[in-house]
């Protein structure tokens, strides 16, 4: 229990924790105080200083986001002074910045904008030092533009990547005028340690750190008589686009998605939950097989633990980082590749279409998979196996541009092959997801029985720590899978890539002797991905989560063996899990990378 | 050279004296709270600018409660204008390093550092030798102290404390939010004491004489003395330690040229006067009852006529945009606007009145700024521009 403490904010007393920031106090009397370097994902910057308020018996203001609220002050938000000095900073921002709203992609969702729309700052007195800079573009990343034209320093991309990836390739450079992000002597972003997570994109107020669209490329596939376009539509995607669409965080609207997808044109609305089912069974069989060379061969080459592979800012983080360890990582595609890769085989050959004529388009709650699709390994149908990747943000853009009133819109159904999915599937796209999926299938798989948790909810593996542990104790196992009697399956799930660092520090120190490792890229798992709709925070994220796992429990397939679509490309098409043809399309090689 | 009445010439600081091992032995077996006290009575100011009582610093420190805590000499010198804390660091280490290890006796800190400007790499091996044979002699009497010189890089803002905290530790030298405050949060989050150079020899100054000799030097709210860095228009640029509450006029009738236009005083960051302030500016503390009491770290420049104030701002804002950690809005920007505004008005650009659009600038500069940096480039542009407004504008 923390100390109460009274606070005067314009007169009224209030009854506060101590320790609160007086910005956290405001906001919890319900006054608004304006802030831009603050986030609530972050550590305290107070560097924007647009959040100042008086504090009576102090000469100058103070930075609410940066100021602990301390016994009986008296604090004041909206004094002519305070007024004055906000509006001054709005002012000295715009100043710098290259602010051609119009011709701006965060043009409607900028922090800066709004704030320069409530102070109504109609003229503009300073001088304009954009002329003064020179300001550059970094456009070579396939997964993030770079403007620093747009950007106010207030190093909220600075503090993400480090503090929430543990990344650090963006960091400040040079000071006073000169100031500005960077990256590693200035590089672009594409030949840096960045791993194109896109949180940085997702926490940035302004328009200086934009995903690279690519709403253009799908509109003129679309309206190509000769392409054939198929759409592949993310798990973590249906819970995030409605607030896109003004619907509340937390709403699922798979059926709308679905509808609205068809009406934009895509020739086939299909589902990556189907590949992610398809994962499951590949490195479900992936892992045992591990266990079994490890356990029964005693083979020194096998490597353990293994980790997933599905999400590509994991897989670049560890291509940079621990390049020692990339036999460690599942050999599994990301559900997005495998998805490509059978669009383009699987599915062109049962519906008799020429693969060369098909335009495979996915849309993503990630930034990563944009950088993934255009790998040179990602060729194996004999193609590039996924032409674009949109964001969950982009498709809202499109829909909104094909003035499509979403929210009237009916439910409707994914199309068949490769668009049916199980609840396992589903909840690939929060943190602990396919680490449950995998556990509901393997366990099944070697036992014959249903995991031993409640309504097949494997509790342990979900949440919101940055880290978690979980065993699974395997019993009376069938008599293939007899070595496994009584072997305690070690498990880990970590999500945002300063956990995953954490996670893999451990197994390097030989603190830790897990046997798999699920990791996220993005907190929160794909749900909180950086293609995702700005803003996030803490909050959002758990709605989301929530209504991941109500698409779950709604579901009437719940383990991915199940699906009947997945029953019928093993049998027509792959054979069996990790067989010839699985291993030529839907697995993969990773490289090392140097770690700037 | 006639010293005027006033002005009072005083040698503390730099007399050699070569007792300062039994000075230090003899302080360390006094009371804490005791030595605590002899420094509050004695109402020595920081000299490093802000002018924090030192006492009160110190009992701070003493009062956290933590395993681990630091004694940091800031030896950072970055004040245009400032050359006093070099010569104290060249002529009397030994005072410096004494006051540091008394401070670490008091506060419980095992652990000092300087933080040396980066551009007096050239001290570091004398100095090395130095902190060689005080550890010596620590080592000798059973006390545990060790000094570490930290190298800057020539940041000026990495003398601002918290800066030169996160400079330490391997950071960029960006000022941190304040509170927390170094004595409960410093170096490595560890309650720190941090002291300008030279109001480390004053402690030393006030442990072997007493309090009180230091107390009746100087006036109210400004007792005791300062060293002085004169330099500008002025026959006799050097360093001089006076005691505090002199008036301008006295200073300028002993250093100036005959033709004293005006003085800064207290560097980049400090005020411009003008001559006919002269008389009424006192040089001390804020609080002084009568007159103008503008505060210093001890740059005093002297401009004479030939002078064009407009240069002098100019040369001012170039070093604050330049040295500006940028990473606050008010002062970033703040400090761009004003240099490229002063050229337009001089320029015809911008109409005489944008110098009062900038004024309004710098006061919300000093209102918001997150550190001593910006808040403190109102000093010079407003002193400056209201006093000599005709020189900015033809
Ligand atoms: C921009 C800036 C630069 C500073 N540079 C120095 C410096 O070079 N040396 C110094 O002693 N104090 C400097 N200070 C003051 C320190 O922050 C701090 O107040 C001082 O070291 C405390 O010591 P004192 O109490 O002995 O003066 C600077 C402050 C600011 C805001
Ligand atoms: S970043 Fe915001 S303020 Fe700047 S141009 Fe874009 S929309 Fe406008
Ligand atoms: S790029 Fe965006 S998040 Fe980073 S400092 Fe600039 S405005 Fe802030
Ligand atoms: S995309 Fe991710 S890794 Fe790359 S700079 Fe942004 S936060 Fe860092
Ligand atoms: S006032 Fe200037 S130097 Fe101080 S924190 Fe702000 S930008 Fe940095
Ligand atoms: S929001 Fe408080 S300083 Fe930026």
């Amino acid at each position: 229990m923390s100390k109460k403490i009274n606070i005067t904010i314009n007169g009224v007393v209030y009854e506060v924790d101590e320790g609160l920031t007086i910005l956290e106090a405001a906001q919890s009397a319900g006054i608004n105080i304006p802030t831009l370097c603050y986030h609530k994902d972050l550590c305290i910057a107070g560097n924007c200083r647009v959040c100042v308020v008086e504090i009576v018996g102090q000469k100058r203001l103070a930075a609410s986001c940066a100021t602990p609220c301390q016994e009986n002050m008296e604090i004041l938000t909206n004094t002519l002074n305070v007024r004055n000095s906000r509006k001054h900073i709005i002012e000295l921002l715009l100043s710098e910045h290259n602010a051609d709203c119009t011709k701006c992609y965060k043009n409607g969702n900028c922090e800066l904008q709004e704030l320069a729309a409530e102070y109504k700052i109609m003229s503009q007195d300073l001088i304009g030092l954009v002329p003064y800079k020179d300001y550059t573009i970094d456009m070579f990343s396939p997964s993030i533009i770079k403007d620093d034209s747009r950007c106010i320093r207030c190093q909220r991309c600075v503090r993400t990547c480090a503090e929430l990836q543990g990344v650090n390739a963006l960091t400040v450079a040079y000071k006073g005028d000169k100031m500005k992000i960077a990256t590693f002597f200035e590089n672009s972003m594409n030949d840096v340690v960045c791993t194109n997570c896109g949180q940085c994109v997702n926490h940035c107020p302004t328009g200086a750190l934009i995903e690279k669209n690519y709403i253009e490329e799908v509109w003129e596939a679309i309206s190509d008589p000769d392409k054939h376009v198929v759409i592949q539509t993310a798990p973590a995607v249906r819970v995030g686009l409605g607030e896109e669409m003004g619907f509340e965080p937390g709403e699922r609207v798979t059926g709308k998605m679905v509808a609205a997808l068809k009406n934009l044109g895509f020739d086939s609305v299909l589902d990556t939950d189907f590949t992610a089912d398809l994962t499951i069974m590949e490195e479900g069989t992936e892992l045992l097989t591990r266990l079994k060379k490890a356990l029964v061969d005693k083979d020194k080459n096998v490597k353990l633990p293994m980790t997933t592979s599905c999400s590509p800012g994991w897989v670049k983080f560890i291509e940079h980082m621990f390049p020692e360890y990339l036999e460690n990582v599942s050999t599994c595609k990301s559900p997005q590749q495998m998805f490509g890769a059978l669009a383009k085989t699987y599915y062109a050959k049962a519906r008799k279409l020429d693969p060369e004529k098909i335009v495979s388009v996915s849309v993503m709650p990630c930034t990563a998979k944009k950088f993934e699709a255009s790998r040179p390994e990602m060729h194996d149908s004999g193609y590039r196996d996924v032409d674009i990747v949109l964001t969950t943000r982009e498709l809202a853009i499109m829909i909104k541009q094909a003035g499509i009133d979403f929210r009237k819109l009916p439910d409707k159904k994914f199309d068949r092959l490769m668009g049916e999915s199980s609840g396992a599937a589903v909840i690939f796209g929060a943190t602990g997801g396919v680490m449950e999926a995998a556990l509901r299938t393997a366990y099944e798989l070697v036992t014959g029985r249903e995991v031993p948790f409640e309504d097949l909810n494997i509790m342990p593996v979900r949440g919101m720590d940055g880290v978690r542990e979980a065993s699974v104790k395997i019993e009376k196992p069938l008599e293939n899978w007899a070595f496994l009697d009584g072997v305690e399956l070690k498990c880990a799930v970590a999500h945002g890539l300063v956990n995953a660092k954490k996670v893999m520090d451990a197994v390097k120190s030989k603190k830790a002797d897990y046997h798999f490792i699920e990791i996220m890229a993005c907190p929160g798992g794909c749900l909180g991905g950086g293609g995702q709709p700005i803003p996030t925070n803490p909050e959002i994220r758990a709605k989301r989560t929530q209504a991941i796992y109500a698409e779950d429990k709604n579901l009437p397939i719940r383990k991915s063996h199940e699906n009947p679509e997945i029953i019928k490309i093993y049998k027509d098409f792959l054979g069996e899990p990790l067989g010839k043809k699985s291993h030529e399309l839907l697995h993969t090689t990773y490289v090392g990378r140097n770690r700037y | 050279m006639a010293i005027t009445y006033n002005l009072k010439r005083a040698d503390f600081i730099f007399r050699n004296e070569n007792d300062w091992e039994k000075i230090l032995n003899r302080t360390l077996q006094r009371d804490k709270q005791e030595l605590i006290n002899e420094l509050i009575s004695s109402e020595l100011k920081g000299r490093g600018g802000a002018g924090f009582p030192t006492g009160l610093k110190w009992k701070l420190a003493n009062e956290a409660v933590s395993d681990e805590k630091y004694v940091i000499c800031n030896a950072d010198e970055g004040e245009p204008g400032t050359f006093k804390d070099r010569e104290i660091l060249t002529k009397v280490p030994f005072k410096v390093m004494s006051a540091m290890a008394i401070c670490g006796y008091i506060i419980g800190a095992k652990k000092g550092f300087i933080y040396l400007r980066g551009e007096y790499k050239y001290l570091q091996p004398d100095l090395e030798k130095i902190i060689a044979e005080f550890e010596y002699y620590c080592k000798e009497i059973n006390f545990d102290f060790t000094i570490n010189i930290f190298m800057g890089s020539g940041a000026y803002i990495c003398g601002e404390e918290t800066a030169l905290f996160e400079s330490m530790e391997g950071k960029r030298g960006e000022p941190r939010n304040k509170p927390p405050f170094p004595t409960n949060s410093g170096y490595m989050g560890k309650p720190t004491v941090i002291n300008n150079v030279e109001t480390l020899a004053h402690t030393y100054t006030i442990f072997k004489h007493g309090s009180k000799k230091f107390y009746d030097l100087g006036v109210q709210f400004s007792r005791g003395t300062k060293l002085f860095s004169v330099s500008g228009d002025t026959p006799k640029p050097g360093i001089y330690e006076l005691e505090l509450g002199m008036s301008l006029q006295d200073f300028v009738d002993e250093f100036g040229d005959g033709d004293t236009k005006a003085v800064q005083v207290g560097g980049a960051s400090g005020f411009l006067v003008p001559r006919k302030r002269f008389g009424e500016t006192a040089i001390g503390f804020k609080g002084k009852l009568t007159g103008i009491s503008l505060p210093t770290g001890g740059s005093m420049m002297l401009f004479n006529s030939s002078r064009s104030m407009f240069n002098v701002l100019d040369n001012y804002l170039e070093f604050f945009r330049e040295e500006s950690c940028g990473q606050c809005t008010p002062c970033r920007v703040g400090c761009q606007q004003l240099h490229i505004g002063i050229k337009a008005v001089k320029q015809g650009a911008k109409p005489a009145s944008y110098l009062d659009k900038l004024l309004k600038l710098t006061e919300t500069m000093q209102y918001t700024a997150k550190c001593g940096l910006g808040q403190s480039v109102a000093n010079s542009f407003s002193s400056i521009v209201e006093n000599f407004r005709e020189e900015m504008i033809y």
